[in-house]
């Protein structure tokens, strides 16, 4: 086994090494602008551009002219929000989005309402991370021009009913935003049966380069249009200038057909061996709570709470796994996870959690270890920790009075 | 976060893990933090005349946190009630490399050691007038 292992997937995602086969010629001998109209290096670039436009928009359904290639899902995220608003201003200036969007989601929304005056309603989860179809619906008012929910989050892996909420949009006319970072190239996503007119997603998640990604924006029922944020040479049909990333947009071409080929085999492997780590876990702790829902998600993720552990020291504890927690310790605001407090989980049982997202290059023996290794070391800082020690005098922790600091 | 090696010590090879009974005598306990916070310290000490013999923890925190109580045991050890009340966060700070994010750690250990104290002191008081 090769140390550290890699069990952070939902932060990023190594390159395939078909994938950065396919993007090297791009770099060197084909290396011409993809907008260079007059000779052959620039129409060597272009069609290799197509040839990517094509293989993405075929893992979603699109139609390959209804992307714009931006820098990555933070990018395409704001584009999306941002040009909707600019460009519908005048129709209204109402949206809806949900309180465990990704941040970059979240602040354009703040952005928005102090800047432009916008007014925005967060919806809120229901204690498994699901937006309500209905609520969405009951948000709606005459002033509302955009909804903006994701696919699957990017914590708690909980997958969105979107296809109810695209149907909604659709039968009210108003715009559907949806951040699919987390789901396109691990779960089926088809725009146009889920009813969406713009679709953020990006390649370093799929197993592509970091660096690139796209806005789906759709052309026909509706057209959908929207202000750029760039300027310059009008590339991307005006929505995106800037010359296009090359190397980049092959390899996210290349990462969406393996996608496409090998999704359903790779998400039935990583169920599987995602429910084992999860069996291992809980047959050998007690007190260890699923967070999100427990079949409505996605593939390859798993986040558990262990009650009285920090999930800093947690991860201290597992340093050669490579992991994430929703500690407050491991954010810069020292405030727990905002996802796991919007599913009304305790600030104590936040500060226990660890995300688990497994992967491509994910091993059963790198899984089993990892079982071992929490085990070991989730029990070695409950025998340190006083919250333990409390629980297990039968001290209700609920009702002790806490110096808070 | 890098940690500094002092750290990764006390949080690899904690000192004193452990507890005394809270009702023998001669034991103070402080317990500090709150679940909420990400951090609850319990330090507790055991005193003989006016030493300090012997001291145990156990923390709920990040690396840091459990650090900072397991080097406030090593201090108070062998320490006077009053000498141990001079230990200052900003020496355990110093002592572990805290970077500024962490300093709330020692802030909680310099209270333990305090409530530690100060329940040592409550109850020998209590004892004598009786």
């Amino acid at each position: 086994m090769k140390f550290p292992i890699y069990l952070d997937s939902h932060s990023t995602t190594p390159i395939d090494p078909r994938v950065l086969e396919t993007m090297l010629p791009y770099f060197t001998e084909k290396f011409g602008n993809a907008a260079s109209r007059n000779h052959a290096f620039g129409w060597e670039a272009e069609e290799a551009v197509e040839v990517a436009r094509k293989q993405i928009a075929r893992l979603i359904h699109a139609d390959p002219k209804e992307l714009v290639f931006t820098s990555g899902a933070t990018e395409s995220d704001n584009l999306a929000l941002r040009g909707v608003v600019e460009m519908y201003r005048e129709k209204g200036d109402h949206m809806i989005t949900n309180s465990t969007e990704h941040r970059a989601v979240l602040d354009t929304a703040k952005a928005l309402e102090s800047k432009r005056g916008v007014k925005v309603t967060y919806l809120h989860v229901d204690k498994s991370g699901l937006v309500s179809p209905d609520d969405v619906r009951h948000a709606i008012t005459d002033k509302t021009i955009l909804i903006s929910i994701m696919l699957a989050n990017n914590e708690i892996g909980s997958i969105n009913p979107i296809r109810e909420i695209g149907k909604i949009a659709k039968e009210k006319g108003i715009l559907f935003h949806c951040d699919a970072t987390q789901g396109v190239g691990k779960i089926p996503v088809d725009v146009q049966e889920m009813g969406i007119d713009l679709m953020s997603f990006t390649a370093h998640k799929m197993y592509g380069p970091k660096g690139v990604g796209a806005l789906y924006v759709r052309k026909k029922a509706p057209r959908v249009r929207i202000a750029p944020m760039i300027d310059g040479g009008g590339h991307e049909r005006g929505m995106r200038s800037g010359t296009l990333p090359v190397p980049l947009v092959v390899g996210f071409g290349k990462a969406c057909e393996l996608c496409e080929q090998e999704m359903t085999a790779e998400a039935r492997r990583l169920a599987a061996m995602r429910d084992r780590l999860e069996a291992g876990i809980m047959n050998g702790l007690d007190e260890v709570y699923l967070n999100g829902h427990p079949t409505q998600r996605l593939p390859h993720n798993l986040n558990v709470s262990f009650a009285y552990v920090e999930g800093e020291s947690l991860l201290m504890g597992l340093k050669e796994i490579a992991l994430s927690s929703g500690s407050a310790c491991t954010s810069a605001t020292l405030e727990p996870s905002y996802v796991l407090r919007a599913l009304g989980v305790g600030s104590d049982l936040a500060h226990s959690s660890i995300r688990f997202g497994l992967g491509r290059f994910t091993t059963d023996d790198e899984v089993e270890y990892t079982v071992k290794r929490i085990i070991e070391t989730v029990t070695r800082l409950r025998e340190m920790s006083p919250l333990y020690e409390m629980a297990k005098e039968g001290v209700d922790l609920k009702s002790v009075q806490w110096a808070a600091h | 976060m890098a940690y500094s090696e002092k750290v990764v010590d006390h949080f690899n090879n904690p000192r004193n893990v452990g507890s005394f009974k809270k009702e023998d005598e001669g034991v103070g306990t402080g317990i500090v933090g709150a679940p909420e916070c990400g951090d609850v310290m319990k330090l507790q000490i055991k005193v003989q005349g006016e030493r300090i013999v012997d001291a145990k923890f156990k923390t709920f925190g990040c690396g840091s946190a459990i650090a900072s109580s397991s080097l406030a045991t090593e201090w108070m050890k062998g320490k006077t009630v009053e000498e141990a009340g001079n230990i200052k966060n900003t020496d355990i700070v110093h002592e572990l490399n805290l970077p500024p994010v962490k300093i709330h750690c020692s802030v909680l250990a310099e209270d333990a050691i305090k409530a530690a104290l100060a329940d040592y002191k409550k109850k020998a008081e209590a004892s004598t007038n009786m």
